[in-house]
């Protein structure tokens, strides 16, 4: 009989059981198997320290990440969305909403502000994938408008950090004017001078892809990103084509030429720290 | 439910009743739009109404944008290319003369049979369409040509290749050029308005859609497949996320309504075409005479007022 000793790292950060619905527990990396308790995770900012892998970020704590401690200022948190379609699919959209703000503390997918970092001030635009799917309505829309006015007049630079799905189906036709409303404001940006740099967190696809996310005047992503204006599993539906193993990744985008870099969360502060300087210091 | 647009028709139907007819058939022309917009919004459709738009903005009859070209432009010249890789026929770009002056033109095309389907991809775009339309804006832009835009797309193609070449990104920069224009832009709905494959090209001083066309954030299909995991469940998530024009027009997404014959466009694609070129004429005519800073900057705060304060509450 094999005596009973702790053999490995693995067994003490041993996985629980999968949850009833099949899916991972969110703490067991994807990666590699390792399991974390939350406070680890939170450590290393959401990465595995074994394999490297990104967990999902929650806005807040994004925000901690990339700003002086105590500096940020949160601005338009009040919104929230009403339901202009009276939506209705298996649940009314009005439940959808409460509970995902029970659920998240928050009030919609995206939270927005001022702070600084390493004493530069910028203005923020952090989405939360928590939230809806990180989807884009009216509120997403309408507080990425005001962050680009604010950065504007502050004269700051915008940093956005996206994480999201998509247009947010609920709020119709509404929610697919935000792509222009959005490109609207980050030409008027552009036009005031400001610039913009756009962090692209897993996954940041379909509406959001296609309208600001895609315009900053540097745009990085996390390693191992979804990003893609449509998802794998509907590009495999429609076209039966094979996919490449890293069909829409950071990587795939960044060899094709559509990513200034490709920076791993824990030097992600400082690589937006040093592009702050350098628009800081400009014309 | 059919508020501030309403009340708006109302207005401008009766301004138009007050006025002197000078403008003879054309305006009563107008009145009698007016009134059949009038009549929509006020007749909340039904979800069977709703699903016969989303049929007649796919019937395979219905005209595109090469049988309205052909019907509203004179010396039409297409042009080709990206300049970059390919020459995208699932957009079709190109100059003409519209009632004596010069436009660009883009729009979205289906194909009528099997192969030129297959060569037009169905409508649905890869980047390098988006980005051969981007080429003509601009080149419209230099000289002046106002802009038409015609919009008859499921969405921009989900492939492999089309990520590649960065769909997404094509998408957004589209609109940012669109949004930057100093020249008039009139975009049409023509059929489906499917998605970030039409907002790349709608991002307009005017935004109109014919009467039985369909303008969505994702397509019926799609959208049941996701919220109710069934692709079956069309019908339900049509009704549920209306696309129809009344809608578009209610919601402030369209500014007017282009009538189509009696049985849809496909039924009298002459009198489509010519209750098209009406309102492209006249929406054109409004934009003429203000400055290309004037239109850009009313272009920019048109989108910018689509889900501000109003509509979006504290708790």
């Amino acid at each position: 009989m094999a005596a009973r000793i702790d053999v490995s790292i693995e067994h003490k950060h041993a996985p629980p059981e999968a949850n009833a619905d099949g899916k991972p527990h969110p703490n067991t990396c994807p990666g590699c198997g390792s399991h974390y308790r939350d406070d680890e995770l939170e450590q290393h900012l959401n990465v595995c320290p074994q394999c490297g892998h990104h967990f999902p970020m929650r806005a807040r704590a994004r925000i901690a990440q990339l700003t002086d401690e105590g500096s940020f200022t949160e601005e338009a948190g009040e919104l929230r969305s009403d339901d202009p379609l009276g939506f209705f699919d298996l649940r009314p959209y009005t439940e959808r909403l409460a509970e995902a703000e029970v659920a998240t503390g928050l009030g919609d997918a995206m939270v927005t502000g001022h702070a600084t970092l390493d004493g530069a001030p910028l203005q923020l635009a952090v989405m939360d994938f928590a939230f809806m799917g990180g989807s884009m309505g009216r509120v997403v829309g309408e507080k990425f408008t005001r962050a680009c006015e604010a950065a504007a007049e502050r004269q700051v630079p915008l940093v956005s950090v996206t994480a999201s799905g998509g247009a947010r189906m609920q709020e119709g036709i509404l929610s697919l004017m935000q792509l222009p409303k959005t490109v609207c404001a980050v030409e008027d940006l552009h036009d005031a001078g400001g610039a913009m740099i756009s962090v692209m967190a897993h996954p940041t696809t379909a509406g959001v892809l296609a309208s600001f996310a895609s315009l900053g005047d540097v745009i990085v992503a996390e390693p191992g990103a979804l990003l893609s204006f449509t998802g794998p599993r509907v590009v495999q539906q429609t076209t039966r084509e094979k996919l490449p193993d890293d069909f829409g990744l950071a990587e795939s985008n960044y060899r094709f030429g559509h990513l200034d870099a490709i920076v791993p969360r824990p030097e992600l502060r400082d690589y937006v720290a040093r592009l702050l300087r350098l628009f800081g210091n400009g014309g | 439910m059919a508020g501030e647009a309403e009340v708006q028709l109302r207005e401008r139907l009766n301004r138009l009743r007050s006025l002197p007819l000078l403008r003879g058939a054309r305006l009563s022309g107008e009145l009698e739009r007016l009134q059949r917009q009038l009549e929509r919004i006020v007749a909340e459709p039904s979800d069977e109404q709703i699903w016969r738009s989303v049929e007649l903005a796919r019937h395979p009859d219905r005209p595109y944008t090469l049988d309205y070209v052909e019907r509203m432009l004179e010396d039409f010249v297409e042009l080709h290319g990206d300049r970059g890789r390919a020459d995208d026929a699932a957009l079709v770009t190109g100059l003409g003369s519209f009632d004596g002056r010069t436009v660009a033109l883009i729009g979205h095309q289906k194909g009528r049979d099997i192969q030129e389907r297959s060569k037009r991809n169905f409508g649905m775009a890869y980047p390098e369409g988006y980005r051969k339309a981007m080429r003509v804006m601009e080149l419209a832009d230099r000289h002046g040509f106002p802009l038409i835009t015609l919009v008859d797309t499921p969405g921009a193609y989900p492939g492999v290749a089309a990520e590649q070449h960065g769909q997404g990104g094509m998408i957004a920069r589209s609109q940012a050029v669109m949004a930057r224009l100093r020249t008039p832009i009139v975009s049409c709905i023509i059929g489906e308005g499917g998605s970030g494959g039409a907002i790349a090209i709608a991002v307009a001083d005017r935004v109109l859609m014919q009467e039985n066309a369909i303008y969505s954030v994702i397509s019926p299909e799609g959208c049941a497949a996701i919220l109710w995991r069934d692709a079956g469940e069309a019908q339900k998530a049509a009704a549920a996320f209306k696309p129809d024009a009344g809608h578009c027009l209610e919601l402030g997404v369209i500014d007017a309504i282009v009538p189509e014959p009696a049985e849809g466009a496909h039924s009298d694609p002459d009198a489509a075409a010519t209750l098209l070129k009406d309102s492209i004429g006249e929406s054109l005519e409004e934009l003429i005479g203000f400055s290309g800073d004037e239109l850009r900057g009313r272009r920019r705060a048109r989108f910018r007022s689509l889900g501000t304060l109003e509509t979006v509450k504290a708790p």
